[in-house]
C-alpha cells in the first residue's frame, strides 16, 4: 500500500468543508458551488472507497491498510485499518452520503453553505469511527459526530426540532461517559489502548464484566437499545431527511460495529455472561417498538421504530457467538442501510411535495405516483424481510445464528418478522392502495412523480437492495475471514459447545 | 546579593505601575499612551520570564522563590492582563472608563498574584493575597456611575475581607502552634505530631477557596461577575482565578504536603459541591456574565478536582486544565464584548438569539468555544477534563470520577442552550460588525487554539509535566 487510503477518506470531505466555509459570493452562487462542491467532494470518496474495496484481500487474517502515527506520546495513537467487518461500513458510508446530497438539493431552503458543512464534517467523523484501530481515537470521532448531527437536527428541523436535538445529545452524551471511565480504565490497566494489541491479552475477567457495563451502556443509548432508544424516534421524525438518513443508515450502525469490535472481540466472557440480558433487552426491543410501530400515525416515526426492532435482530445476532449470527448481524446492518434509507427517502419525497408526514394524509397513491409507489412497495417488502431482498439474508443468518444458541430466543425473535410484516403492509395499504385523495392538496395541484434526481437516489438503493438479497456472497465472502478470525480469538478464551456449519 | 536579576519582573512592574500612575497624574487623556506602556512593559517582562523560565532560587531567606512552576504561572497571568487591555479598550472607550487609574491597578493587581504565587512564606503569601485583592475590589467598583457596579465593589469588599480575616486567623493558628510561617519549615510537621495545624489548614483553605470561587465560597461570584463592567468581569475570570489556583497548589502540596491524608477529603467534598452547583444553578440564569460566573465554579471544581489528587498526573492536569480554562475564557469574554447595538452592550442570553443568520463567524467562534467547555471532543476543552479523570481514574475513584461526568453533563445542558439560542432561535436586530482589532485578534487566537489543540496536545503537556515537577 503506497498511500494513505484511510486518512485520504477521513480528510478529504474536511477539505470540503473547508472549502465551502471559504466560499464567497451571492446567495445562489453560494448555494450552487456548495453543492457542487460536495458532491464531488462525496463521489470521489466513494470512487476512492470503491479503489479500497478493490485492493481489499479478502482472504488476508489481520487489519489492513494500517497507518500508524504517534500522536499523544505514550497515550493515543493515530492508527487506523479496516478488516472486512468495517470495510463495508465504510462503503456504506461513503455511498449513502451522495445520495443524502442529492436528497436535500430541494429540500433544504436556507443555510445551505453550513448544511453542507456540516454533512461533511459527519462523513468525516463517520468514516474516522469505522477505520480507528485506538479506542481512544474511536472515542474522539464517536463523540465528535455529535457535533453536526445536533446541528443538522437542531436548524434543519422540524417543529419540535429544539427539543429533539437536545435529547439526542443528552442521551447520546450523558451514555458515552461510561464509555470514557471504560476507556481510561482500560488504559490505566493495560496500558494500551490499541485494539490489535489488547485482543492478544487475555483481560482479567473480573475487569472484563465492568468494562462491558461501561460500553454496554453507552453502545445501548447510541444502538439505541430498548429502554433507551427514546432518543431516536424524536430525532429521526424532526431531522431533515438527509439526517433521518444518515442518522437511519449510518450512526445506528457504529454501535452494532463496536459491539463486534469491542463488546465481544475484547469482553468475551463478560459477552457471554451477559448475553441473556442483551437477548432479552433485544427481544422487548422487537416485539414492543414492533407493535408500538403498528401504533403510529407518522411515517417517519412508524420508520424510525421499525429501525429500533430490526437493531435488535442485530444485537441478537451478534451475542450467539456463531459464524452465522455475526456475519447476519454485519449483513442485517448494511441492508437495513439501504432499506431504511430508501424508506426514509421516500417520505422525504411525499414530505417535498405535500409537507406532511401523516399517513392519514394520503390515500391511494398509486393512482397518481405508480413509479413512487413501486419503489416504496419494494423498500417495505425488503424491510419486511421477503426472500429475494437483502432484508431476507440478515433476518435469516441471525435467527439461524441464535436457534444454535437458544432457540426460545430465535423463536419470540421470529415473531418480530410477522409483526414487521404487519405494520409495513399496512402502512402500504393505507398509504398506497384506495382512491386517491391527499389531505391539503388543492384540487388544480397535481401530485407530480418522481424526478430524476429522486430516481436516481432510490433506485440506486432498491438495485442494491435485491442485488445482495440474491447473491449475497459479495458481502459474506468478504467478511467471512473477519468473522473467522474475531470467533478464533473469542474461542481461545472461552469454550462454546457448539458446532459451526461452514 | 540582596537583589538579583531574577526578580526583574517584580520590580519592573511595581516601577511601571508607579510610573504610569504619575504620567497618568500629570498629563491629561494619556490612557492611549499609558495602554501603551503598559503592554510593551507587559512584553518585557514576558521576555524576561521567558529568558529565566528554567531558574530556580529562593531569595531573602526562603521568604521568596522562583521556579519554572512559579514562572509559567506567571506567564500565564501576564497573557491574560494583555488580553485583557486588548480585548477590553473598546469597551472601556464606549462606556467612559478610559481612566488610567485602570491600568495602574491592573498592574499592581499583577505585582500582588506574582507575590502570591512566588511567596514561600505565608506572611507573604497573606500581603500579595491581599494587594491583588484590594486592586480587584477596585476594580469591580470602578464604573463610579453604575449603582450595580459600586454594589458589586462593596459586595466583593465586604465578603472578601471575611475571607481573609479567616484566612489570617490561620495563619495565627499556624504560627501559634509550629513557631514558623515558613512553607518548608512546616512542612518538617507531620500530620500525628501537631494535629492543631490542621485547626490552621481548615481556615487557610477557606480563605484560598474564596479566591478561587469553590462551593460554598462562591456566593460573591454571580453578583460580582454581574455587577462589575464586562471588562473587569473578562479580567476577574482569568487571570486572579489562575493566581489563586497555583497559590493553592503550592500550599497544599508545599507546607501541608504531610495533611494530605486530612485534606484531601475536604477538597474533594469543595470539587464535588462546585462541579455539581455549577452545573445545576446556571441552567435557571438568563444573564450571560452570570451564567459564566456559574460556569467557571464548574470548571473550578474539575480543576479543584485534579488538586484533590495531588499526584504528578494530576498536578499536571491541573495546569494543563487552567491553561484551557484561561484560554476559553478569553475566548468566550471576547465574544461576548462584541454584543455591541449602537454604544450599547448586550448581556443577556436572549440577545444572542439567533446571532448566527447575521454573524455567522462570530456564532461559530461562540459555538466552538461552548462546546469546548461542555468538554465535546475533538476540542481542547475535552483534552481538559480528559487528563483530571485520567489522573481520577489512576487512583480507583471510579464514583468520583462518574459523579464528575455526570456535572459535565449537566453543565452541558446550557452550554447547548446557548447554541441553541445561537443557531435555533429567530434572529432579533443585528449587532454591530466588530471593529475592533484586539477583540477580533482574540476571539480568531482562541478559537483556533481550541479547535486546533488536538493536533500536537504534546506541545502543553511537555511543558507542564516538566513544570509542575518543581511544586513539592
Amino acid at each position: 500500500m503506497s498511500w494513505p487510503i484511510l486518512s485520504f477518506l477521513i480528510f478529504f470531505p474536511l477539505l470540503g468543508a473547508l472549502l465551502i466555509f471559504i466560499l464567497k459570493g451571492s446567495e445562489d452562487q453560494i448555494k450552487k458551488n456548495s453543492i457542487y462542491i460536495t458532491l464531488g467532494t462525496t463521489v470521489i470518496n466513494f470512487i476512492v472507497s470503491l479503489d479500497l474495496w478493490y485492493e481489499f484481500d479478502p482472504k488476508a487474517t489481520g487489519y489492513q491498510f494500517i497507518e500508524y502515527k504517534k500522536w499523544i506520546v505514550n497515550f493515543i495513537s493515530y492508527k487506523l485499518g479496516i478488516d472486512g467487518i468495517s470495510l463495508f461500513l465504510v462503503l456504506l458510508t461513503t455511498f449513502i452520503t451522495p445520495l443524502c446530497v442529492l436528497s436535500v438539493i430541494n429540500s433544504v431552503k436556507f443555510r445551505v453553505k453550513e448544511f453542507f458543512i456540516a454533512l461533511l464534517l459527519m462523513e468525516t467523523f463517520m468514516i474516522g469511527v469505522f477505520c480507528s484501530l485506538d479506542i481512544f481515537l474511536f472515542f474522539l470521532f464517536f463523540e465528535g459526530g455529535l457535533i453536526p448531527m445536533f446541528l443538522i437536527i437542531g436548524i434543519w428541523g422540524g417543529e419540535r426540532r429544539v427539543y429533539s436535538a437536545l435529547k439526542f445529545f443528552l442521551y447520546t452524551f450523558l451514555g458515552s461517559i461510561f464509555l470514557l471511565i471504560a476507556i481510561i480504565t482500560i488504559y490505566l490497566q493495560l496500558n494500551t489502548t490499541d485494539v490489535e494489541q489488547l485482543s492478544k491479552i487475555n483481560i482479567p475477567v473480573n475487569l472484563q464484566y465492568y468494562l462491558w457495563w461501561g460500553f454496554f451502556i453507552s453502545l445501548a443509548v447510541k444502538l439505541p437499545m430498548w429502554p433507551f432508544h427514546t432518543w431516536l424516534p424524536d430525532a429521526h421524525v424532526e431531522a431533515p431527511t438527509a439526517g433521518s438518513v444518515i442518522l437511519a443508515a449510518i450512526l445506528l450502525k457504529i454501535a452494532g460495529y463496536a459491539f463486534i469490535r469491542f463488546s465481544i472481540g475484547l469482553f468475551p466472557n463478560a459477552s457471554l455472561f451477559f448475553s441473556n440480558i442483551v437477548f432479552i433487552l433485544s427481544l422487548v426491543a422487537i416485539i414492543y417498538t414492533s407493535l408500538v410501530a403498528l401504533m403510529q400515525s407518522d411515517m417517519k416515526k412508524l420508520i424510525a421504530y421499525s429501525s429500533v426492532a430490526h437493531m435488535g435482530y442485530v444485537t441478537i445476532g451478534i451475542f450467539s457467538f456463531s459464524k452465522q449470527g455475526i456475519d447476519g448481524a454485519i449483513f442485517q446492518m448494511i441492508s437495513h442501510g439501504f432499506i431504511s434509507s430508501a424508506l426514509f427517502l421516500c417520505v422525504g419525497v411525499l414530505y417535498d411535495r405535500v409537507h406532511s408526514r401523516l399517513i392519514d394524509t394520503y390515500k391511494g397513491i398509486v393512482n397518481v405516483m405508480p413509479i413512487f409507489s413501486l419503489v416504496f412497495l419494494t423498500s417495505s417488502l425488503a424491510n419486511v424481510g421477503l426472500p429475494g431482498t437483502s432484508g431476507f439474508i440478515g433476518e435469516l443468518l441471525t435467527l439461524i445464528g441464535v436457534f444454535k444458541m437458544n432457540y426460545v430466543v430465535a423463536i419470540i425473535a421470529g415473531l418480530g418478522v410477522i409483526l414487521s410484516a404487519a405494520y409495513m403492509l399496512w402502512l402500504c395499504k393505507r398509504l398506497i392502495f384506495g382512491n386517491f385523495s391527499v389531505q391539503g392538496l388543492n384540487k388544480n395541484e397535481k401530485l407530480l412523480d418522481m424526478n430524476l434526481i429522486e430516481k436516481v437516489m432510490i433506485f440506486s438503493l432498491i438495485i442494491l437492495i435485491i442485488l445482495v438479497g440474491v447473491y449475497p456472497n459479495i458481502i459474506l465472502e468478504t467478511i467471512s475471514t473477519s468473522v473467522d478470525q474475531t470467533l478464533s480469538s473469542i474461542n481461545k478464551q472461552i469454550s462454546i459447545k457448539k458446532a459451526f456449519i461452514y | 546579593m540582596f537583589l538579583n536579576l531574577l526578580l526583574l519582573p517584580e520590580i519592573i512592574l511595581v516601577l511601571g505601575s508607579f510610573f504610569v500612575l504619575l504620567l497618568g497624574v500629570f498629563k491629561e487623556n494619556s490612557y492611549k499612551i499609558l495602554n501603551f506602556l503598559v503592554l510593551t512593559t507587559l512584553f518585557i517582562i514576558i521576555f524576561f520570564l521567558i529568558f529565566q523560565f528554567n531558574e530556580k532560587k529562593n531569595f531573602f531567606s526562603n521568604f521568596y522563590n522562583i521556579d519554572p512552576f512559579v514562572n509559567f504561572i506567571k506567564l500565564l497571568i501576564l497573557g491574560s492582563i494583555i488580553f485583557t487591555l486588548l480585548l477590553t479598550k473598546q469597551y472601556l472607550e464606549k462606556q467612559n472608563l478610559l481612566k488610567f487609574e485602570f491600568l495602574v491597578i491592573i498592574l499592581l493587581s499583577a505585582v500582588g498574584m506574582f507575590v502570591m504565587v512566588s511567596a514561600s512564606n505565608l506572611i507573604v503569601f497573606y500581603l500579595g493575597l491581599e494587594l491583588q485583592s484590594l486592586c480587584l475590589y477596585i476594580m469591580a467598583s470602578i464604573n463610579t456611575k453604575s449603582s450595580k457596579s459600586s454594589e458589586s465593589g462593596l459586595k466583593y469588599f465586604v465578603l472578601g475581607s471575611l475571607a481573609s480575616g479567616l484566612l489570617l486567623y490561620g495563619c495565627s493558628i499556624v504560627y501559634g502552634f509550629s513557631g514558623t510561617l515558613n512553607y518548608t519549615e512546616i512542612s518538617k510537621f507531620s500530620s500525628t505530631e501537631t494535629i492543631s495545624l490542621k485547626f490552621g489548614l481548615v481556615f487557610i483553605l477557606c480563605g484560598i477557596a474564596f479566591k478561587v470561587s469553590a462551593v460554598p465560597f462562591h456566593m460573591w461570584t454571580p453578583d460580582v461577575y454581574e455587577g462589575s463592567p464586562t471588562a473587569v468581569t473578562t479580567f476577574f475570570a482569568i487571570a486572579p482565578k489562575v493566581a489563586a489556583i497555583a497559590a493553592f497548589v503550592k500550599f497544599l502540596n508545599v507546607p501541608y504536603i504531610n495533611y494530605f491524608n486530612e485534606w484531601k477529603l475536604l477538597l474533594l467534598i469543595l470539587s464535588c459541591a462546585s462541579m455539581f452547583l455549577g452545573a445545576v444553578a446556571a441552567i435557571a440564569q438568563s444573564n450571560l456574565k452570570r451564567l459564566m460566573a456559574y460556569s467557571s465554579i464548574s470548571h473550578v471544581g474539575f480543576i479543584l478536582a485534579g488538586v484533590t489528587i495531588s499526584t504528578p498526573e494530576a498536578l499536571n492536569a491541573v495546569v494543563i486544565y487552567t491553561f484551557i480554562y484561561v484560554i476559553m475564557n478569553i475566548g468566550i469574554f471576547s465574544c461576548i464584548l462584541a454584543l455591541k447595538r449602537k454604544e450599547n452592550y448586550y448581556e443577556n442570553i436572549f440577545d444572542l438569539s439567533g446571532i448566527s443568520k447575521n454573524h455567522p463567524l462570530l456564532a461559530l467562534s461562540f459555538t466552538i468555544l461552548l462546546f469546548s467547555l461542555a468538554g465535546i471532543p475533538p476540542l481542547a476543552g475535552f483534552f481538559a477534563k480528559l487528563y483530571i479523570f485520567l489522573a481520577i481514574i489512576e487512583q480507583k475513584m471510579f464514583y468520583f470520577a462518574a459523579f464528575g461526568l455526570i456535572c459535565a453533563v449537566i453543565a452541558g445542558f446550557y452550554y447547548l442552550r446557548l447554541i441553541k439560542i445561537i443557531y435555533f432561535d429567530p434572529p432579533k436586530e443585528n449587532f454591530d460588525q466588530i471593529n475592533s482589532k484586539g477583540l477580533k485578534i482574540s476571539i480568531i487566537l482562541s478559537t483556533l487554539i481550541v479547535l486546533l489543540f488536538f493536533i500536537q496536545p504534546s506541545f502543553l503537556t511537555e511543558i507542564t509535566s516538566d513544570v509542575i515537577k518543581y511544586i513539592k
